[in-house]
This record gives structure tokens, C-alpha cells and sequence, in this order.
């Protein structure tokens, strides 16, 4: 496709919001406060798994300047579950205040209010509160055993939640295999890190309306969740999320800052706002789900898989926060990027007396994607294959179907891994580079968002409110949460393609459930597929209906007419014309000065789908990718230097080319600390380096250059042909790595992260052999 | 408790009485509300806090805002002059170093101290000038092609 045939679109044009960032005046969630407004702060349980005896406030109700104090006896009887709201009632499983029992270390028991932080932290220390320890249990084989103490009593064996999907004949299939071989893969716990905590700042006013203002990738999620749980109507629940620090998964449902804040705020009578400190952040925030990952698989002597059984173990924490999205995708996963006639797919989560794991960028696609093509790569190397080839061979392209039903409609993994081949020159390093260098290979497939009905079938996927200002502007309105990845910008630039006029003529209104149509939630990189869609279907019809108003005065039909150079005018005329300004004029004109507005949806016909089978089309498309990378060992110290990594994206067609680029490079920083460097250490209950000094995730030091390369293959159902970007680039960092440092060192991992102490122990292991 | 001192902030002076154990980030965000520096850590261990003192990049949780009197404080907001953006606030807009926003403020305050002393620095001299300031969204890479762009401008 040529760049040429869009005005805007693939260009690259500087975000919307990035000059006030760079002028700190961008307004995030902690820069707002309000008058009379007070700090509140959350008592954690000090035990990983406990009975309360015995909770008394009274002490610190009296302290000077604490004017609300709550436990769970002051909040509604009625458990949380991210899910509850969409199919998943019995997924409920957590008080946000604990009521008679504490599960983590970090589980919140009580919460305060009061004029200032250091006041609200010394009530906390004057709450007395007597537990009684219970049996606790820190892994999935512990909690696994047949004696080990449950968490829930409805989740006999500590399974939270349990997803399977199986297809073909298993037996046959493995029987007729040229070469079967199963292996295990552990991967660790990851924090999200955003720069900015979870922080809400709630208010509670006496008409009983809550209004949150909260750093949230999804407000709609937000207000029917807190709904549920307050037992309030969902119309008295309004929140407005200001600019935000970061999100990638971690901010995506209901927590108990944004539960205390409410419920601190209702009884004291002001506005409360509850910041995580850094320490809360790691102790309770929403992390990625260590997993141990069962493979077995057979294939024939040209490495074509013929079967693949797998066993996703999700270690959850303690409660299901997400978990059954967690599961079923991890599930689909499991499908993704290569073709296999016969699978038998199970997920199972599992409670552990750990903080919740939840949502992390990838969901679970970079641990699944780790086992898949690790697997691969031993069992071309078995076949004395080339793992670049084995690859290619098995890689999904457009018109495959998996066999639990995913349809892919554009792009290939061969595309992308010929391109990266060329770019990377493979076939001259590949088992050709000097000792101790290494060159790997992974590869991704990412939906572009899930179909998770959260409000149900008459609502669709995504809407877009578009209005025409008398000024020559517009406003779009699509209650699409901007959490930093730049969507916002997307969507002014695709307004502003369809509209022929300029970005800056654009406004975006940021979400407000009071204000937005309703819109899912920034997850599963669904914004551009699904909002972007309906972006340019209000956009389209607002262009429609200034079109026909013209039309008369140009002395021309509506479908001869044309916009661009913020003009609209008759096709192959542009002398024939007004102006974006006039044509909104003379549209308000013929219609006795109403505002003009349209809107848009994006509601396709993509069959059925069932979440907990997995069955149907999880996504309208799926993103494809290869990634490379380049590695040196130094075997004095073990520690693994990236020399390069190079990227092939195919996201179907660049919208924001500086966005773009800009995904894919904070997916591979993220992917190259998940390789290497980040793990938060958890004995005996308690994270033993919650902080960002011990917790290393990568600093500018420990990035590589990085090259992009995007594969525009058009997606027949994407906007403008685009697919995701955010995401999916993260799922084959670490098994290129890996491979690399197998290609270097002959030393295969199969956890994370890969230390410098486990290469040198490698290595003198090696030495001491030989 | 609270003492009253005077802090040149951005080039004015205010009155402020702040507690013994104030950080200067508190006084600037609560006092001043000058939000523009952030808080991410409290720990001294993530640079969001950045901000210029006497024109050297400090972290403003570490300093207690007592020890700053009679030193000249520069933050973000200070940094554009006569509504002109300052270069690294445009190179940072223009080459899209900028995505969720929330370590920008202190990467650019460190990036200006840093040029202020080494106007024509290398890659890796960049790189190594911003370890201490932590980025979760842009894995750097546009952040140092940013600060190159103004050395070279």
C-alpha cells in the first residue's frame, strides 16, 4: 500500500498531549485536589494467611484530624470479582476490606481518613488488630497438595478457575509423530511498575452520587464494578480519569484504593484521595501471573507440528482479580503463532497466599510464547533444523484457522521472519558467530481485542460520538482511556483523515462516564481495532450528512463531493468548494440551527465466541511478528549484553508512526527486564524487594539499539487495515533472547528470568564436564 | 513546629512555612502546587522527582525543604521562557519522547543539567547521564534520540 493515499495517516505526527507533558502541565489523578479534601491510607495484614479475632479503632478514631475510620463490618456483605459483571458471578471471591480473614501479606483490614498523610499514618499504627495465623501456602505445588489448607471454601484444591479446549484425535496424531518430546517452562513474578501508583480521589456527595476521579484504564469497568459492590445504582457512580502514569494491565479493574475511597469519602463527608506508596504498589498491586507451562509435542520429520498437548499453571495470589480472563487467554495463547492440527488445551489457576496477580501488557502471551518457541528451537535443533525455518514452516498466516477457531485475516509469521532474516542476515550468523555470541529468534501472534461482553450483547463493541463545531472543529467522544500508549492521538489522526481536516482542528474528549458512550476498557489492544472503527464510522457519517447539506449550494451530488485541505468540494474541482467552517454552517442552517452530530460503532458479525471454552474467534484480527536478537556472553561475570534487537511488526498498517515506533520499543524494554533482570522475590509470604532499588527493571544502561521494521498487510476488517501494536511485541523478546544465549553458550533455560549466576553456573557446569 | 523560610523557586521568592521533616518535593507539589514534579518513589530511586538546584539535577524526596534555603530551585515549569519552549521540551514533543508523561518532567531536568555541563556528549554519555531516571513506557530509546537532537541543534 502506498503511503501517499492518506493526508495524515502513517505520518509522523507528534502526540496531542505531548507539549503539555514536556510542560508539566498535563493534570494527573495526584496533582488534583479538592477543598476540604482528606488523605486516606490502608492497614495491610502483616500475615500471609490469618483469621481476625479482634479489630479496635477506637484508639485512633480520637487522634486529632482522623475523621473516618472503616472496616470490613462497615462495608456492604458482597464479594468482589473483576468479572462478576460479565459471566463470571461465581468468579467473586474477595472482600476489598477484610471481614473475618486476611490471605496475603498486604490484604487491606482497615482504612482511615484524615487532614493530612502523616496523621492518617498514625492512626494506622494506634489500630489494634489480633489474628489468628492460619497454614499458608506460597506456590502452585503447595497449594496443589491434597492436604494443603484452602483458600475459598468453593475451590476445592485451591483451583480458582479452570478453562480447556481440545480438538482432533491426540492419541493417533502423537503416535504417528516422527519425534514427540515434552518440557516444562517456570516464569516469574513481574510488576507492572508504572510511574504513576493506583490513586484515586473519590467524593461522595449527600445526593449519594460518587464521583471518582482515578487513574484507571477502565472507568466504565470501574463504575459497574463499584456499583455492584456498594450495592449503589450504576448511574450515581461517575468516573473521570485525568491524564495517567502508566497502566499496562495494572490499572485495569476495580481495586481497594478506589473501594476505601468511596466508602471513606461517604462517611466523612469530603473528598478522600488514597495514594499507593511505592512499597503498597509492589505489595499489592496487579502483577503478571507466574506460570509453569506443560508442553508436549509431536511433529513429523520436516518439523511440521502435527499435535500439541498443553498445561498452563497460573499461580493467581488470592483472589481472582482477573483470572479468568488471565486463563482463557493464556489458553488462546496456546493456539497462537503456529499452525496444529490436534491440541488438547487446559488452563488452571490456582489460589496462593499471595497479592492477586491480574492484568500485565502481553496478559499472558510473553509466558506462553516463551515455552511455545523455546520448544521449537529444541526440536529443530533435534530435527538439525534451523529454528528460523522450523518457524516459518509451522508460522499461521491469512485464511488459517486454528482449530479452536481463530481466524486470521491478514499477514503471515513467514512475512515477518523472511524479512527479519534478510534484516538480521541470519543464514551468515546463525551457528556461524565466534564463542560466546549468539544470535535467537521468537515470534507473536496478539489478538486486537478480546469480545468480552461486559455490557452485554445490545451494546456494541465500541461506539464513537462525533460533533461539528460552528467553529470548524470537531469533537470525538468515545470514552476511550488514553493511559499513556498514545490512543488519544489515534484517534484525533483518524478523525482527522476521514474529516480532511487538520489534527489540531480535532478534540478529543478524555473519558467521563457521565459524558463518554460507553466504552470497554484499554486492554487486550483492542483501542485502535475497536474504537478506531467506530472513529471513523462517526467521523463518516458526520461527513455524510455536511456532504448532502452542501450539495445544493455546490450544485452538485452528495457522492461527487470530497473532503481535504480542511475544504470540502466537488471531486477533481477543489476551486468548487467552502470551507470545513462554512460547510458546518450551512448544515446548521438547514437544520434550524440544531448542533450537527453522529456517531459510530463497531459491532462485527465474528460468530460465537465462548470465553470459557475458548471456542470461536477470540478477536476481529491478530497481529503477527518475528524478533531477533544478538547476544555476547561474558564469561567472567555471566552477564548476557544485548548487542541488537531487531523487530518485525505486522500491525496491518502504521496509524501514528512515532506511536508506533514508540510501542514497540517499550514492549521490548519491558520484555528484555523480563528476560533478564526483573523478579520480585517472594519467601515465606513476604516480597523481599518491593522497591525500584532492588527491583531492576531496565534503566536506559541496559537497552540495546533497537531497529523497527512494520509489515502493512492491510487487515480486511482494521481501520485503515491497522491491527495492534502495543502488546503483542513483547511476547517473543524473551525467546530470542534465550535462544540467543543458547546459540552462544549451548546452555538451554527454561525459566525466568535468566541471571548472570545461572550462566556461570552453566558455564563451569559445562567446563566441568568437558 | 513549622519555620518559615524563603525559597527562590523558578526565579520568584515565596514564604513558606514548612515542618522540619518537609521534603522540598512536598513543598513545591502542596505548598506551591507545582505539580509538574512528580512523585513516584519517595525513595530517591527513580528521578520523577528532578528537579535543578543551583543548576545541579537533585531529587526533590531526598532534600528536606529546610536545607534549601538561599538556593536557587529550578523546576519543570520554570524551564520554557517567554512562553518559548525550552529545546528539550520541543525535541521531546517532536521526536515522540513522550508517552504516558509521568517521568518526563525529571528526565528533562536531568537532561538539562547534564547539557548545561557537556554540550556535545556521545550516545552512551546520554544513556549513562539518564540511568537514574526510570521510564516504564518508551525503553529510552526515543528519550536519548531526543537529548541528541538538541546537542546537535
Amino acid at each position: 500500500m502506498k503511503q501517499s493515499e492518506f493526508a495524515i495517516i502513517g505520518k509522523p505526527i507528534p502526540r496531542i498531549d505531548g507539549m503539555i507533558k514536556t510542560k508539566g502541565e498535563a493534570l494527573y489523578t495526584t496533582d488534583i485536589s479538592l477543598p476540604g479534601m482528606l488523605y486516606g491510607k490502608m492497614l495491610r495484614s502483616p500475615y500471609p494467611h490469618a483469621k481476625i479475632l479482634r479489630i479496635d479503632t477506637s484508639k485512633a478514631e480520637k487522634i486529632r484530624g482522623v475523621k473516618a475510620v472503616i472496616t470490613g463490618k462497615d462495608t456492604p456483605d458482597i464479594k468482589y470479582g473483576c468479572m462478576m459483571v460479565f459471566g463470571f458471578p461465581e468468579a467473586s471471591d474477595q472482600y476489598f476490606l477484610a471481614r473475618d480473614r486476611v490471605r496475603f501479606v498486604g490484604d487491606p483490614v482497615c482504612a482511615v481518613a484524615a487532614t493530612d498523610e502523616s496523621i492518617a499514618t498514625e492512626a494506622l499504627e494506634q489500630i489494634v488488630v489480633e489474628y489468628e495465623e492460619l497454614p499458608a501456602v506460597f506456590s502452585i505445588e503447595e497449594a496443589t497438595k491434597p492436604d494443603a489448607v484452602m483458600l475459598h471454601e468453593n475451590n476445592p484444591g485451591n483451583i480458582s478457575i479452570g478453562v480447556a479446549y481440545k480438538s482432533g484425535d491426540m492419541e493417533k496424531a502423537f503416535k504417528e509423530a516422527y519425534y514427540v518430546r515434552e518440557d516444562t517452562f517456570n516464569t516469574q513474578l513481574v510488576q507492572n511498575c508504572c510511574m504513576e501508583p493506583q490513586v484515586c480521589l473519590s467524593n461522595f456527595d449527600s445526593s449519594g452520587k460518587l464521583t471518582m476521579w482515578s487513574s484507571t484504564q477502565a472507568p466504565f469497568l470501574q463504575k459497574m464494578l463499584m456499583s455492584a459492590v456498594l450495592d449503589i445504582p450504576q448511574e450515581n457512580v461517575r468516573v473521570i480519569k485525568p491524564h495517567m502514569g502508566g497502566g499496562f494491565g495494572a490499572k485495569a479493574e476495580l481495586f481497594a484504593v478506589h473501594y476505601c475511597a468511596a466508602l471513606l469519602s461517604r462517611q466523612s463527608g469530603r473528598p478522600v484521595l488514597i495514594c499507593h506508596t511505592r512499597e503498597e504498589e509492589f505489595a499489592a498491586s496487579a502483577m503478571r501471573h507466574p506460570m509453569r507451562i506443560e508442553l508436549k509435542i509431536g511433529v513429523k520429520k520436516d518439523g511440521t507440528i502435527i499435535a500439541r498437548k498443553g498445561t498452563n499453571w497460573l499461580d493467581g495470589g488470592a483472589y481472582n482479580s482477573l483470572g479468568p480472563q488471565a486463563a482463557a487467554d493464556s489458553l488462546m495463547f496456546l493456539s497462537l503463532p503456529y499452525r496444529q492440527p490436534n491440541v488438547d488445551f487446559q488452563s488452571i489457576r490456582v489460589y496462593t497466599n499471595r497479592s492477586p496477580s491480574g492484568a500485565m501488557r502481553g496478559l499472558t502471551g510473553p509466558q506462553v510464547q516463551l515455552a511455545t518457541d523455546i520448544q521449537l528451537d529444541i526440536v529443530a535443533e533435534e530435527l538439525g533444523m534451523d529454528p528460523l525455518d522450523i518457524k516459518i514452516k509451522n508460522g499461521l498466516k491469512a485464511g488459517d484457522v486454528t482449530a479452536s477457531g481463530l481466524k486470521m485475516k491478514s499477514g503471515s509469521i513467514e512475512e515477518c521472519l523472511q524479512k527479519i532474516a534478510e534484516e538480521s542476515e541470519w543464514k551468515n550468523k546463525y551457528g556461524k558467530l565466534p564463542p560466546l555470541r549468539g544470535i535467537g529468534v521468537g515470534c507473536n501472534s496478539f489478538p486486537c481485542g478480546t469480545r468480552v461482553l461486559m455490557f452485554g450483547p445490545a451494546t456494541a463493541l465500541a461506539t464513537a460520538l462525533i460533533r461539528a463545531n460552528i467553529d470548524g472543529t470537531v469533537t470525538i467522544n468515545t470514552g476511550a482511556s488514553d493511559i499513556g500508549q498514545g490512543s488519544d492521538t489515534v484517534i484525533c489522526l483518524m478523525t482527522s483523515e476521514v474529516l480532511g481536516i487538520k489534527m489540531e482542528d480535532v478534540r478529543n474528549m478524555p473519558p467521563d462516564t457521565d459524558l463518554s458512550p460507553p466504552d470497554y476498557y484499554t486492554a487486550s489492544s483492542r483501542v485502535t481495532m475497536m474504537v478506531g472503527n467506530a472513529v471513523i464510522n462517526a467521523a463518516t457519517a458526520l461527513k455524510a450528512k455536511l456532504f448532502e447539506a452542501v450539495s445544493k449550494q455546490l450544485e452538485a451530488n452528495a457522492k461527487d463531493l470530497e473532503a481535504g485541505d480542511s475544504r470540502i468540494y466537488v471531486k477533481g474541482s477543489p476551486e468548487k468548494g467552502v470551507s470545513f467552517r462554512e460547510a458546518v454552517e450551512i448544515c446548521q442552517m438547514l437544520n434550524g440551527g440544531s448542533t450537527i452530530t453522529a456517531q459510530g460503532n463497531f459491532d462485527p458479525d465474528l460468530g460465537p465466541f465462548d470465553l470459557r471454552t475458548g471456542e470461536g474467534d477470540y478477536s476481529p484480527s491478530y497481529s503477527f511478528g518475528a524478533q531477533v536478537a544478538e547476544v555476547e556472553i561474558d564469561p567472567d561475570t555471566g552477564r548476557v549484553k544485548i548487542e541488537r534487537i531487531l523487530r518485525v511488526h505486522d500491525c496491518g498498517r502504521v496509524i501514528s508512526l512515532l506511536g508506533a515506533q514508540g510501542q514497540l520499543e517499550g514492549s521490548v524494554a519491558l520484555g528484555i527486564g523480563g528476560a533478564l533482570s526483573e523478579k520480585l522475590f517472594f519467601e515465606e509470604g513476604r516480597y523481599l524487594n518491593p522497591s525500584f532499588l532492588d527491583y531492576k527493571f531496565p534503566t536506559s544502561m541496559e537497552i540495546p539499539d533497537m531497529e523497527n521494521t512494520f509489515v502493512e498487510s492491510n487487515d480486511p476488517v482494521g481501520p485503515f487495515g491497522a491491527k495492534e501494536v502495543g502488546e503483542g511485541c513483547i511476547n517473543p523478546v524473551a525467546p530470542a533472547i534465550l535462544g540467543a544465549i543458547y546459540n552462544a553458550t549451548g546452555l538451554r533455560f527454561k525459566e525466568l528470568p535468566v541471571t548472570p549466576e545461572m550462566i556461570l553456573k552453566g558455564l563451569k557446569k559445562m567446563k566441568g564436564e568437558e | 513546629m513549622k519555620k518559615i523560610i524563603e525559597l527562590n523557586v523558578n526565579g520568584e521568592k515565596h514564604e513558606v512555612a514548612v515542618a522540619p521533616n518537609q521534603t522540598l518535593l512536598e513543598v513545591l507539589r502542596e505548598d506551591l502546587h507545582l505539580t509538574g514534579t512528580k512523585e513516584s518513589c519517595d525513595l530517591g530511586s527513580c528521578g520523577s522527582c528532578t528537579v535543578l538546584m543551583d543548576g545541579n539535577a537533585v531529587l526533590a524526596c531526598m532534600i528536606l525543604a529546610v536545607d534549601v534555603k538561599g538556593k536557587e530551585i529550578l523546576t519543570i515549569e520554570g524551564l520554557a521562557q517567554n512562553n518559548e519552549l525550552h529545546p528539550l521540551q520541543k525535541s521531546f514533543h517532536e521526536k515522540g519522547a513522550v508517552q504516558c508523561g509521568y517521568c518526563t518532567s525529571g528526565m528533562i531536568m536531568t537532561a538539562k543539567a547534564f547539557l548545561d555541563k557537556q554540550p556535545n556528549p556521545t550516545k552512551n554519555e546520554v544513556k549513562e547521564a539518564i540511568s537514574g531516571n526510570l521510564c516504564r513506557c518508551t525503553g529510552y530509546a526515543k528519550i536519548v534520540e531526543a537529548i541528541l537532537s538538541v546537542k546537535q541543534a
